[in-house]
């Protein structure tokens, strides 16, 4: 196997919320190109495990790695090889979307191709400030941050909520387009079907 | 890596400016504050004299504190501060882009309206600019030591009189040098010995801070 140990992968995690164990003895591999599906019912803890795996908290027991080095100590030349879309959009509600979009290429050293505003059905919405965004529009200006950002690991949390039709087809297009480039992605949902497809991963809580 | 530091210094600079009055709200603390104690103590200038070094420097502090205390919050509640990092930008580098930023907002019109409430106290002309320098210096010092308050009690919901439990002590050093300057200053003696030793302080807690800060952010997100 070329790709031992060169994707992402959890050994033996556990998280613990006070004095429940969410889950325990989890362990997968998640190979580039791979996609992984994250099913459970509310409250399994499919948030705190997506947070785990980007490296944002510390599980309670077990190491989660990508590459080989822990994903919360990740050294400087693989920094922002995680993507993660939660809950929160990460906008600056005071700024407009297009400044929203410069600030995240300046972080994430890419350029600003407002081209993906024109893809987003954004365009017109450029100029104004996020706060003025409806939920689903704020939604749609979050995932910019994806393609600007080009990690190959791409961790959503439910990312179709409060999109329409359209901007659920943005998603799907572009994370094939990711799997295709040899990223992968572990994507929790409550409508596996929706992203079914050959060899990926389900993971159930 | 410098391109990081100023999108982030110019993105707290641009929304600060869109929000006035979170600028406002802590000058017009320090000048409000500041023109009581004539009222409360006495306008005898003799008097006002003795206290008003000290008197400035308590409120300066105070007012940094309401500045600053609440840096992170915003970012950690829209879910900008978990994306800074994931980012490839070192997490003390982000930090301290945003400590500057919110000094030059806040801190440093307060720093220049010092001079002006000084004469207010009797203090004598001579000695205002070495009481606008010892704050120049003492403040980088104080911001990081109240940004650090911040990013420990980011968990919390209501941090701000915490972060002020946690700092105030800490902040010591800067009233004691910074005061003594002033002295020095009024009786027309050398002022370097305490503003080498503000410099010194600033110097350490710019460095040496921002790395603090951002391990006790990492914690506060989890």
């Amino acid at each position: 196997m070329t790709n031992e140990g060169r994707g992402l992968r959890a050994e033996d995690v556990a998280i613990w919320r006070g004095d429940r164990c969410l889950f325990e003895s989890l362990n997968f591999e998640l190979r580039p190109g791979q996609l992984a599906l994250l099913v459970g019912p509310n409250g399994a803890g499919k948030t705190s495990l997506l947070r785990v795996l980007a490296g944002l908290a510390s599980p309670t027991v077990g190491r989660v790695s990508w590459q080989g080095t822990a994903v919360d100590a990740l050294p400087p030349e693989l920094r922002g090889a995680i993507a993660y879309r939660g809950h929160l959009d990460g906008l600056k509600k005071d700024l407009t979307v297009a400044e929203n979009l410069h600030f995240f290429a300046a972080i994430w050293g890419g350029t600003a191709d407002l081209s993906l505003l024109v893809e987003l059905k954004l365009e017109a919405q450029a100029h104004t400030r996020a706060r003025h965004l409806s939920a689903g529009q704020r939604r749609r200006a979050a995932l910019v941050s994806l393609r600007v950002a080009a990690s190959p690991v791409w961790i959503l949390d439910e990312p179709m909520t409060n999109l329409d039709a359209e901007g659920r087809a943005i998603v799907m297009r572009w994370l094939t387009e990711h799997l295709a480039s040899g990223g992968c992605a572990i994507v929790a949902t409550h409508q596996p079907k929706d992203f079914e497809r050959p060899g990926a991963l389900v993971i159930e809580l | 890596m410098k391109r990081a530091f100023f999108a982030i210094l110019q993105r707290d600079l641009q929304i600060a400016f869109r929000r006035v009055s979170e600028i406002a709200n802590p000058l017009l603390f320090f000048i409000i504050v500041a023109s009581l104690f004539p009222l409360a103590v006495s306008p005898d200038s003799e008097h006002l004299r003795g206290i008003g070094g000290g008197v400035l420097w308590v409120v300066a502090l105070l007012s940094s504190l309401l500045a600053l205390e609440g840096l992170f919050r915003a970012d950690a509640e829209d879910g900008s501060l978990e994306q800074l990092m994931l980012s490839p930008v070192p997490l003390g580098v982000a930090v301290l882009a945003k400590v500057t930023a919110h000094w030059l907002v806040t801190i440093v019109p307060l720093v220049l309206l010092t001079p002006v409430l000084a004469l207010s106290f009797a203090l004598p002309v001579g000695v205002l600019p070495v009481m606008a320098f010892a704050l120049l210096l003492a403040t980088p010092t104080l911001s990081v030591l109240v940004a650090l308050g911040a990013a420990l009690t980011l968990g919390l919901r209501r941090g701000g009189a915490i972060v002020g439990l946690l700092v105030l002590p800490l902040t010591a050093p800067l009233l004691i040098f910074g005061t003594r300057a002033i002295d020095l200053g009024v009786y027309g003696e050398s002022v370097a010995a305490p503003l080498y030793l503000l410099a010194a302080l600033a110097a350490l807690a710019v460095s040496l801070g921002p790395v603090a800060i951002a391990a006790a952010l990492r914690v506060g997100v989890e």
